[in-house]
């Protein structure tokens, strides 16, 4: 169980990792997501893997699971959904007023545009 | 309980969503309603300041809970004194902003204005690790708005660039949190203080891998090479006012790792010690040169206010790195000035990009523009200041950073690096200022005579209070220092935070 669940982890990253370094908004954007979902399972994994375990502590329960991881990944899950959203509406602007979908700056491109508004 | 230190952080989110809802299509009411909302919070923030001047430390329970349960606000010193410089600069800029008109060629800046500092005034007062990275998105998604004001699309371009590289930072952020909630089962900052020191030596794997990956994360935010290439594109090219505002972005960062690794990864702990300084002195060392080169480099002012504020983090990461109250205390007034000295700079750019219509920031012999030698005058001042020259306080800062790392090891060579570099950044500002303010290009018939064209005079008077607050900073320097050192002497000592947060007293 946690050999399957941390190999998960690995692969996501990994894949999330080569996915940013392709420098192309679209697959940079699915590599960040991949890279979320990583270490939304990470924080979930942080608070040891429980199965079976009520969240809470009760009375005549003497074995449960962390809860506050899972709030955690719940806060995660919601501000990286967010910026997700925020990056996809951004890239996309940036290719149709650009063009052009390449996420590095280069250089010598009208070095006079820093000042168009 | 303090119930007014949670008002710099209410305050600013009620007004933003007010300003969204009800006044969306008065520009006057927006800047009215804004510009009141950041006077009220610097209100509040001196009465916290005169408050944290006490020397006691007050804990806001949210929710009533008591911590580690609940979140907790934490109002010491340095809290108090980065939420007061937080809202002088943000008074000023939004200024700046109304009356250059930036504030109008986009729509939501208020709004997004007032989110950025609800995240800034949040980010200096929690006392949660979880709490501050939910903080730094909120500073984030404001700032990917505020970055992209008013369009363009090499502005769009670098804003991709800017929130892709902060999405990974807050993605390492997550695991830095995982990992250390994983080895201490705890997130409240003074609790982790309290359980990092009970980990033995010999089991500490985990907590510096989770004290290096959070390192990592700061260091992405105070542009620390080599991770510091979000910063030159996004200065650049976001509008004069927000990068004047992202001057206290990248010290959010700094205040971070002083926080950090002053209260939970302290010089005392075993398992961290001599973890991160070393490494942090050569990379600090390695960015004040990349900034001043930088400024030299610069083919356009916009770069070149970029570069001088990678430079000017680049002293204030080296003062931290000592992390002993005197390098501490260096840091903290380096901080102040670097914020200031660095907001004038982007400013005083503005107004030159403003004026040369087409040529816009490129550092090259222009016609003469309009207000010509008061426009000189600011950029002196600035320069003055950015580059660490007497009489302002750029030079008392490098003073006092210079004078702290006597005790310190590699003294030799930071005195050698920062001397240099000063060197190397006053050459590039006089070549820049010489370029762009004293070679006048000759005027030709086709040049576009828009010297006459009346100036509006509010910007002119934020850049001058902001020049004027780097003035009081090199005067007030004395007085100052007193406040100054009794914050590194309560960082360094770091029970009175822990005993006030946990109760334990």
């Amino acid at each position: 169980m946690e050999l399957l669940f941390a190999t998960a982890i690995g692969l996501l990253t990994a894949a999330g990792i080569y996915l940013v370094l392709r420098l192309r908004s679209f697959p940079v954007i699915i590599g960040i997501s991949l890279l979320t979902y990583a270490v939304n399972l990470f924080l979930f994994g942080a608070g040891r893997l429980a199965i079976n375990l009520p969240p809470v502590l009760r009375k005549g329960v003497e074995t449960y699971t962390d809860p506050l991881p899972q709030a955690l990944v719940l806060t995660a899950i919601v501000i990286s959904f967010g910026m997700t959203a925020v990056v996809v509406m951004l890239a996309l602007g940036a290719y149709l007023s650009g063009r052009e979908d390449s996420v590095n700056m280069e250089d010598g491109t009208a070095p006079d545009q820093e000042n168009e508004a | 309980m303090n119930h007014w230190i949670i008002a710099p952080v209410v305050l600013p989110a009620v007004l933003a969503a007010v300003l969204t809802l009800t006044m969306r299509h008065h520009p006057l009411l927006q800047r009215v309603f804004s510009l009141a909302g950041v006077l009220a919070v610097l209100a509040v923030a001196l009465g916290l300041m005169l408050h944290a001047a006490t020397g006691a430390i007050e804990v806001y329970e949210l929710g009533n809970w008591p911590a580690p349960f609940g979140i907790v606000l934490v109002l010491d010193r340095l809290s108090a004194l980065m939420v007061l410089l937080t809202a002088v600069l943000a008074g000023l800029v939004l200024l700046y902003a109304i009356g250059s008109g930036w504030d109008q060629r986009g729509n939501n800046f208020h709004a997004l204005f007032q989110f950025q500092l609800m995240g800034i005034f949040g980010a200096f007062l929690t006392g949660d690790a979880f709490n501050l990275f939910v903080f730094f998105e909120v500073l984030l998604i404001a700032s990917y708005g505020l970055m992209i004001h008013a369009g363009g699309a090499r502005r769009l371009k670098a804003g991709v660039q800017y929130v892709i590289y902060n999405l990974l930072g807050s993605t390492l952020f997550l695991f830095a949190l995982g990992t250390l909630y994983a080895v201490t089962g705890t997130l409240n900052m003074a609790d982790l203080a309290v359980r990092a020191a009970e980990i033995p030596v010999e089991d500490s794997a985990l907590l510096r891998v989770g004290a290096m990956l959070l390192f990592l994360v700061f260091a992405i935010k105070a542009a620390l090479l080599p991770l510091h290439f979000w910063l030159p594109e996004t200065y650049a090219e976001a509008p004069a006012p927000v990068a004047a505002l992202f001057a206290i972005m990248t010290k959010v960062g700094a205040y971070a790792i002083l926080r950090m690794y002053t209260l939970v990864f302290g010089p005392d702990l075993g398992a961290t010690a001599d973890l991160i300084d070393n490494m942090m002195i050569y990379a600090a060392l390695i960015t004040i040169a990349a900034g001043m080169i930088g400024i030299l480099g610069a083919k356009r002012l916009g770069r070149l206010a970029a570069f001088a504020s990678i430079g000017s983090m680049g002293t204030l990461l080296i003062a931290i790195a000592g992390f002993r109250p005197e390098t501490t205390a260096a840091a903290i007034y380096y901080m102040l000035h670097s914020t200031f000295a660095a907001a004038l700079l982007f400013l005083v750019v503005d107004l030159v990009r403003e004026r040369r219509g087409e040529m816009g920031g490129a550092i090259q012999p222009g016609p003469k523009m309009a207000q010509h030698g008061l426009i000189a005058a600011l950029f002196f001042g600035a320069a003055i200041a950015s580059a660490g020259m007497p009489p302002l306080s750029g030079f008392i800062g490098k003073l006092l950073v210079l004078d702290a790392v006597r005790e310190m090891q590699e003294v030799w060579l930071i005195w050698t690096v920062i001397l240099a570099t000063s060197l190397v950044a006053v050459l590039g500002f006089a070549q820049a200022g010489s370029m762009v303010f004293w070679k006048l290009a000759p005027v030709t018939d086709d040049t576009p005579q828009e010297a006459s064209a009346p100036q509006p005079a509010l910007p002119i008077v934020a850049v001058c209070a902001m020049l004027g607050a780097v003035i009081a900073l090199s005067v007030f320097a004395g007085p100052m220092m007193g406040y100054i050192e009794a914050t590194a002497t309560q960082l360094h000592a770091p029970d009175g935070y822990i005993a006030a947060v946990l109760g334990t007293n």
